[in-house]
C-alpha cells in the first residue's frame, strides 16, 4: 500500500466513524413535542417584598393541619448582622408571620440583636422548586411520585407506600409526611388551581407580589419575562436539579 | 430430566403466572410510562386529574367584589388596597351557600405580621408604617381605634 492510499482511507475511515449511529437515527416529532411542550410551570420570588404572610393561605388551601409542625412552603427570616454573623428563624414555617425583633434559636432560646447591629435583613420564601431532574421522582420505588408533561412534580396518594426515601432524597427539604394522608406530601404549585387559570394560594394571599406563578414556555409571560431580563438566582444550582423556582434578590447565605 | 427436579420447577412457574395475575389484576390500566418518560413520568396517569379535581378553598377576589360592591370599594382607596379580602376574612369556600358567615380574623396578632416595627433594611418590610407592639396601647385590638379598611386615623 502506498503512502497516499494509506493516508486517504484513514481519513475516510475517520469520517465515517465519526458520524454516530444516534445522528441516524429519524426524530419521533412526539418525543420532541413532549420534550417541548408550550407549558412549562415556574415560580418567581422577589425577596425584596416579601414580609411572610403566605403560609396559612397555603395550608388552609391545601387541607395541612395548621398546628402540624409540616407544611408545603415556608418563609425564613435572615438578620445579618456587622460581624458577618448570619442569624436565621422560621418559628412554626412563619405560619403567624413575623411580629417580634427576637430571632428564635430553638434550644438556645429567643435572640435578642441590637437594632444597630443590623447590616441586612430580609425575608425569604420557600417552596417545591418542581426541578427539572427531580431527585425525588428517581427515588421513588413503586411510582407514586412523578413529574406531569407541564413540569409539576406531583405525588398518588393511593399508591404512596411511605417510604419516606423522597422526602430524604429532596436536596431543598420540601417533602414531608402528611399526618393525616399518611403520605409524603409537597407543593403542588396549587395544581387544581393553576390548571384552571387560577393562581395560587400563596401568591394570591401576598399583598405585595412577592410570589408568582406562570409559564417559562411562554415569552410573554411576566414571570418568564423576568426570569430572562432581570438578576435572578435559584437554590442549590451546584446539585444539578434545574430548579424551577427563580429568586430575585437571593444571597449567599440562602441556601 | 428427573422428577425431583421438574416438581419444584412447576411450584416456581405457577408462582411466576400467580404474581403477574395479581399484577394485572392490582396495577390499574392507565398505570405506566407517561410523556416525562420512564424516569420522571412513571405513574397512574388518572391521578392528574384527581389532582385538578382538588377543591380549592380560597376564591378570586373578583368573587368578594361581586356582592360586596360597598366594601371593597371602600378599601381599594386605602393603602389595604393590596390585601386580599380573604386574608383577614378567611376563605371563602362556597359562601354564601356554605358557609353561611364567614368568621373575620381581628386579632392584633394579624395586623402585628406588617406593623410591628422590624429592623429590615434589605427588604420592603422596612418601609411598612410600624410600632412598638409591646408600647403602643396594649392589649386592646387595632381595629378598636383603626377601621382595617380605611386604616388611617386623620381621615376617619
Amino acid at each position: 500500500m502506498k503512502r497516499r492510499d494509506f493516508l486517504k482511507s484513514t481519513a475516510v475511515f475517520i469520517s465515517g466513524a465519526a458520524v454516530s449511529l444516534s445522528s441516524l437515527e429519524l426524530l419521533d416529532p412526539q418525543e420532541v413535542l413532549a420534550a417541548n411542550p408550550d407549558l412549562r410551570w415556574g415560580f418567581l420570588v422577589d425577596t425584596y417584598k416579601c414580609v411572610g404572610f403566605c403560609v396559612k393561605a397555603c395550608k388552609i388551601e391545601n387541607d395541612i393541619p395548621l398546628e402540624a409542625d409540616v407544611t408545603r412552603t415556608w418563609v425564613e427570616r435572615y438578620v445579618i448582622t456587622k460581624d458577618g454573623k448570619v442569624n436565621m428563624d422560621s418559628p412554626k414555617g412563619a405560619l403567624n408571620g413575623y411580629t417580634s425583633k427576637l430571632i428564635d434559636q430553638n434550644e438556645s432560646g429567643m435572640k435578642k440583636i441590637p437594632d444597630a447591629d443590623i447590616t441586612q435583613a430580609f425575608f425569604v420564601p420557600k417552596l417545591c422548586n418542581q426541578c427539572s431532574n427531580p431527585v425525588c421522582v428517581q427515588v421513588c420505588p413503586v411510582g407514586a411520585t412523578y413529574q406531569t408533561a407541564d413540569g409539576v412534580v406531583l405525588v398518588d396518594r393511593t399508591w404512596c407506600i411511605g417510604c419516606g426515601y423522597c422526602i430524604m432524597g429532596c436536596p431543598y427539604g420540601v417533602r414531608f409526611f402528611h399526618p393525616v394522608a399518611n403520605v409524603a406530601d409537597k407543593c403542588t404549585f396549587c395544581y387544581h388551581r393553576i390548571s384552571k387559570g387560577d393562581n395560587t394560594a400563596c401568591a394570591q394571599a401576598c399583598p405585595f407580589g412577592a410570589r408568582r406563578v406562570g409559564n417559562l414556555r411562554d415569552p410573554n409571560d411576566p414571570v418568564a419575562k423576568a426570569v430572562l431580563d432581570q438578576r435572578i438566582g435559584v437554590l442549590r444550582d451546584e446539585y444539578g436539579t434545574k430548579p424551577n423556582a427563580y429568586y430575585i434578590g437571593l444571597s449567599k447565605e440562602v441556601h | 430430566m428427573k422428577r425431583h427436579v421438574w416438581r419444584p420447577l412447576f411450584v416456581v412457574i405457577g408462582l411466576v403466572i400467580f404474581i403477574l395475575l395479581v399484577r394485572l389484576w392490582y396495577v390499574p390500566d392507565d398505570f405506566g410510562v407517561q410523556e416525562r418518560g420512564y424516569t420522571y413520568g412513571y405513574h397512574r396517569l388518572s391521578n392528574e386529574q384527581e389532582w385538578k379535581n382538588y377543591p380549592a378553598k380560597y376564591r378570586d377576589r373578583g368573587y368578594c367584589a361581586d356582592c360586596h360592591v360597598e366594601n371593597s370599594e371602600s378599601i381599594s382607596m386605602s393603602p389595604h388596597a393590596v390585601i386580599p379580602c380573604q386574608n383577614c376574612h378567611g376563605p371563602a369556600l362556597n359562601h354564601p351557600d356554605d358557609p353561611k358567615g364567614l368568621s373575620i380574623d381581628r386579632s392584633r396578632d394579624l395586623c402585628l405580621r406588617c406593623h410591628s416595627k422590624l429592623i429590615m433594611p434589605s427588604s420592603g418590610r422596612n418601609d411598612i408604617p410600624g410600632i412598638d407592639p409591646a408600647k403602643h396601647n396594649v392589649g386592646i385590638e387595632c381595629s378598636e381605634c383603626h377601621n382595617p379598611h380605611n386604616p388611617s386615623l386623620e381621615d376617619m
